[in-house]
């Protein structure tokens, strides 16, 4: 007979799941709510998920706190890992949602906000996120990951239209895929090393000096496919331009910035030590996917007619670009690549609100999609704020200083400089030149065309109330006063990181 | 407030701009013609408590912006920036002034005390970050300039002129965060400020790289030959006071930054590249004005010999000695005087005409006597005449080059003898002969406005010209400073003898003074 495991409740820490337990108790209190009284309006939905969110962003601060003081935190069974990575990674899931959930609160009404299950699975959603970026056991990370995965597709159909149907199966189909991949490259990781865990994986590989190298690279291939389809890198990016064009822009943007991070930080947790012991062959794939990244997306974005497609082709951009921080590998990059991914929310999540912002409840005759360059021309004399804050966003996302997004790009091709990669350096400075483009042609068409005739100006401001505007005002303010809180952030950012040891 | 006076000079515009949104349509020409004679009359104020003594940086300002990564908001003004940052005051003065009706004025004006506030920035910033900041920003409101008020090519050339300014800076960029990384490795912080970089010595394949990555930064701006693609688009489509401050200040950017970034920081690659530089400087004389003798548009004439005479200015800066330094320093502010003027007379034309092309026009001597007048002096001016402004600077600055190499130098010469039969042969066709066009006939002469924005430019240009001392001396020693620092700086021998050393001299003039006693 087994003895029976004594296990003191101490040294389970169970604190370390305070963060990702309270979306969920959020969630299941919406259901709860639902249950007992059906067709409550949005707003409460909305303002609960904010409580639930403000109350995550307290924990996640605690655990700051924590372990600014005491270093990396381990917990259950050393299943959870709270260092600086998952801290940082998880203030800008929570942060990016706390700014994404007051979206819901549109003018016009829109089916998918009608359900409480839209709040509940979102709030499920953001648990699985913060679950993947907090531990580095490869099976817990895969939980997270279908958690979040399975939730998003759900919320990406909801929105009622012909082409979010076909991008939530597209959506889940890659998904799918990618999660098969992921399974078979952590088995073969577990079958080398018999751990699950990434640190432990590292400590055996580097103990037997990378005798089975040959399977290392068959497991770090199907490991690299799978984060490849999260992180839209080209060749996996197909999926990418049609589920944003099929989802709300709100959800469009969304899905380009709180995905990403958690699969930044696997990858980041993963790659990295590899990187490190000098798997030369990793390093090779991994500059050539960034680049092939950065470039191509850019090339395509320059022949959309759609602006969110463009979005959504300079996010897949955007995305390369910051895999430039993984393939560096220093405290600098890594450094970079929250300080990046902290401005590029601000200024994508602004910019995708003021498409959310115009969004017609159907679409007008002779308009085939939603934002085509058409709808903006001459913007600036019918909404001339609206047209301003556009053009901000704009300018941001090509990189022009002293908006937000400038800061990240210095740090990050410093530290490319840094790291030693010159090349790498002009070709990611290169790119920024030829994204100034098609931000340009949105801002000539807002600036220097004439409005459509009939347009009178109404249709950029169809949705606003006044939760969308603040969350644009916050963007706005954030997107130009980025150089304020620099500083600190920076100073933070890398102390957090380096804490970590990455 | 003296103290802050360069703060003050870059943002009291732009805080204004951003009230100027509050004004009613009608008022706010008046608003920004107060808002740019305050800030001329600033301008005036900062020379006037400038010490034109002291060869080093004056009313500087430090505030710690990014200390972790060592960008600091540091302002500062030698000798060198501060006549053109007077130069953009002006010029924002009398272009708002001399604005004829536009639509949108409102959006013009605010436009154009933005863009006043990033040329007053960037010739006043010495931390490179802030540098590229303002260099960066004012594309935008030139691009907006351009798009919104221009010709019917207006959006293509608009996003050219963008596109490759952008392309080339960000070039810049990377060389401007290699040469903060090797200040870190030399001294252990970071640090983008332009006093720290001057004390550091680089290895001279080093200098030779970053010198490049600089090189296409500024050259674009320039434009030198081969990248002046863009600018005679930007001049032909640009409303007239697009094109003013285009060819006034913001092409002197680059120029600038030649003489505050290349030089001082890599003088061994200076010298290494003064020869091939010197070749695309003659090259872009000569064929820019073989290019103009071939234009059918006034516009277009102006504006390829204003690149015609950039050359000049890149020829002097690199002739890498005071002569030839100074020179180009004022032949800058000579050429920002004369080729705004140049394009304020078209734009007169064309407001009265609404065409630029020279065979419309013919016998306006005798229809429009003081237009014909003023547009002579310029276009002597322009030619390089002695006693008028231009011909200082291009004297000094070949005088410099000479120095360096007497065949490049003829070869210089002659082709701003060329310079001068493009342009007395476009003052032929548009002045001389008899009226032959119905519609010439009755040109109403220059009006108060114009003449507001032409006479303070013609005084200049005669006046700089007979006694150009009061803004030749304080830009003397602060090239001098930069020379000796070149000089201290140069590793190589071949650098060492190109660049002058002046304390020798000096000495060697004092032991003399002491032999004749």
């Amino acid at each position: 007979m087994l003895e029976p495991i004594n296990v003191s409740l101490e040294s389970l820490n169970l604190m370390t799941l305070a963060p990702m337990l309270i979306p969920i108790v959020g969630a299941l209190l919406i259901l709860i709510v639902d249950m007992f009284k059906s067709g409550l309006h949005k707003t409460l939905y909305v303002v609960l998920s904010m409580l639930f969110l403000l109350m995550d962003f307290g924990a996640l601060f605690d655990s700051a706190v924590m372990f600014a003081a005491d270093g990396t935190i381990m917990g259950v069974f050393d299943v959870m890992l709270i260092d600086g990575l998952a801290i940082l990674s998880q203030f800008i899931i929570v942060g990016a949602s706390l700014l994404f959930i007051p979206l819901a609160l549109t003018h016009k009404r829109f089916h998918e906000f009608s359900y409480p299950e839209f709040f509940a699975l979102f709030l499920f959603m953001i648990s699985g996120f913060q679950f993947m970026v907090a531990t580095d056991n490869l099976i817990l990370v895969f939980v997270g990951l279908e958690t979040a995965s399975l939730a998003l597709y759900t919320l990406i159909a909801m929105h009622n239209r012909d082409k979010s149907f076909e991008a939530a199966v597209k959506y889940f189909t890659m998904g799918a895929l990618a999660a098969g991949f992921y399974s078979f490259g952590a088995m073969v990781f577990y079958a080398l090393t018999g751990s699950v865990e990434i640190n432990q994986i590292a400590t055996v590989l580097a103990a037997n000096n990378y005798a089975d190298i040959g399977f290392v690279l068959i497991g770090v291939v199907f490991m690299l496919a799978s984060f490849g389809f999260k992180l839209s890198i080209v060749p996996f990016h197909t999926w990418a331009p049609d589920v944003y064009e099929g989802s709300s822009a709100a959800m469009a943007g969304y899905m380009s910035i709180v995905p990403k991070i958690a699969a930044f930080i696997v990858a980041m947790r993963l790659f990295e030590f590899l990187i490190h012991s000098g798997v030369v062959w990793l390093e090779v794939v991994l500059y050539i996917f960034v680049v092939i990244t950065m470039t191509a997306a850019n090339i395509w974005a320059l022949v959309q007619s759609d602006v969110k497609r463009m979005l959504a082709y300079s996010s897949i951009s955007h995305a390369g670009f910051v895999m430039a921080a993984i393939l560096i590998g220093t405290t600098q990059s890594n450094s970079a690549l929250f300080l990046y991914w902290i401005m590029f929310s601000f200024t994508n999540l602004g910019s995708f609100s003021m498409l959310w912002m115009s969004r017609q409840k159907h679409l007008p005759v002779g308009q085939s999609t939603d934002h085509s360059y058409d709808k903006f021309a001459g913007m600036i004399q019918t909404a001339p704020v609206a047209a301003v804050i556009m053009g901000l966003f704009m300018l941001s996302l090509a990189g022009l200083p002293p908006f937000a997004l400038f800061w990240g790009k210095l740090y990050m091709i410093s530290s490319a400089v840094t790291g030693g990669y010159t090349v790498l350096a002009l070709i990611m400075a290169l790119n920024s030149a030829i994204a100034g483009y098609y931000y340009l042609k949105l801002i000539v068409y807002m600036f220097m065309k004439d409005p459509v005739v009939g347009n009178d100006g109404h249709v950029y401001v169809a949705n606003a109330t006044l939760a969308l505007k603040s969350i644009i005002g916050f963007a706005a303010v954030g997107t130009i006063f980025a150089f304020v809180a620099l500083n600190p952030l920076l100073e933070l950012i890398t102390a957090f990181v380096y804490k970590s040891g990455y | 407030m003296i103290d802050h006076i360069l703060s003050i000079l870059i943002f009291f515009p732009a805080i204004a701009a951003a009230f100027g949104f509050m004004i009613q349509k009608d008022s706010i020409r008046a608003y920004g013609v107060a808002v740019s004679v305050i800030e001329f009359a600033l301008s005036l104020w900062l020379w006037f408590a400038f010490d034109s003594n002291a060869a080093g940086m004056q009313f500087m300002e430090q505030i710690a912006l990014v200390p972790a990564f060592g960008i600091n908001y540091i302002l500062g003004v030698d000798g060198i920036s501060l006549f053109i940052i007077i130069l953009a005051a002006f010029f924002t003065m009398i272009g708002i002034a001399s604005l004829t009706d536009t639509k949108n004025v409102k959006n013009m004006i605010i436009t154009l005390l933005f863009l006043q506030m990033t040329m007053v920035g960037v010739f006043a910033a010495l931390d490179a970050i802030v540098f590229y900041v303002f260099w960066e920003l004012s594309l935008v409101p030139m691009l907006y300039i351009i798009g919104a008020w221009g010709g019917p090519l207006r959006i293509y050339a608009s996003v050219k002129f963008f596109l490759y300014t952008f392309a080339g800076s960000l070039v810049m960029l990377v060389g401007i965060l290699f040469m903060a990384y090797f200040y870190f490795q030399a001294t252990g912080v970071w640090s983008f400020a332009i006093l720290d970089w001057y004390r550091l010595i680089l290895p001279e394949t080093f200098q030779l790289w970053l010198f490049v990555a600089f090189f296409i930064g500024f050259a674009i701006k320039v434009p030198m030959f081969p990248f002046h693609t863009w600018l005679p688009y930007a001049h032909g489509q640009a409303p007239t006071i697009g094109s003013v401050i285009l060819a006034a200040i913001l092409l002197k950017m680059g120029t600038y930054a030649f003489i505050r970034f290349s030089l001082p920081l890599f003088p061994d690659a200076s010298v290494f590249f003064m020869f091939p530089i010197a070749i695309i400087a003659i090259i872009m004389i000569i064929y820019t004005a073989m290019v103009a003798y071939a234009q059918e548009d006034v516009k277009q004439v102006v504006a390829y010999s204003s690149v015609s005479h950039m050359g000049v200015i890149v020829l002097g800066t690199f002739a890498l000695n005071v002569e030839g330094i100074t020179g180009s320093i004022f032949l800058m502010i000579a050429h920002g005087v004369v080729s705004g003027a140049l394009f304020l007379l078209v734009g007169v034309i064309y407001d009265r005409r609404h065409t630029k092309m020279m065979s419309e026009f013919g016998g306006l001597a005798s229809v429009m006597p003081r237009y014909a007048t003023i547009f002579g002096i310029m276009l002597m001016a322009s030619v390089g005449m002695p006693l008028t402004i231009n011909f200082v600077g291009e004297f000094l600055s070949l005088l410099g080059f000479y120095q360096q190499s007497h065949i490049l130098t003829l070869l210089a010469g002659i082709a701003i003898i060329v310079g001068a039969i493009y342009m007395l042969a476009a003052y032929k066709k548009m002045f001389f002969g008899v009226v032959t066009k119905e519609e010439n006939k009755n040109l109403p002469d220059v009006n108060k406005r114009e003449l507001i924005a032409l006479v303070p430019l013609v005084i200049i240009t005669i006046w700089l010209g007979v006694y150009p001392k009061p803004v030749l001396e304080p830009i003397n020693n602060s090239v001098e400073s930069i020379v000796q620092l070149m000089h201290d700086k140069a590793i190589s021998q071949e650098a060492k003898s190109r660049i002058p050393n002046l304390v020798k001299e000096i000495e060697i003039t004092q032991t003399s003074i002491e032999e004749a006693h």
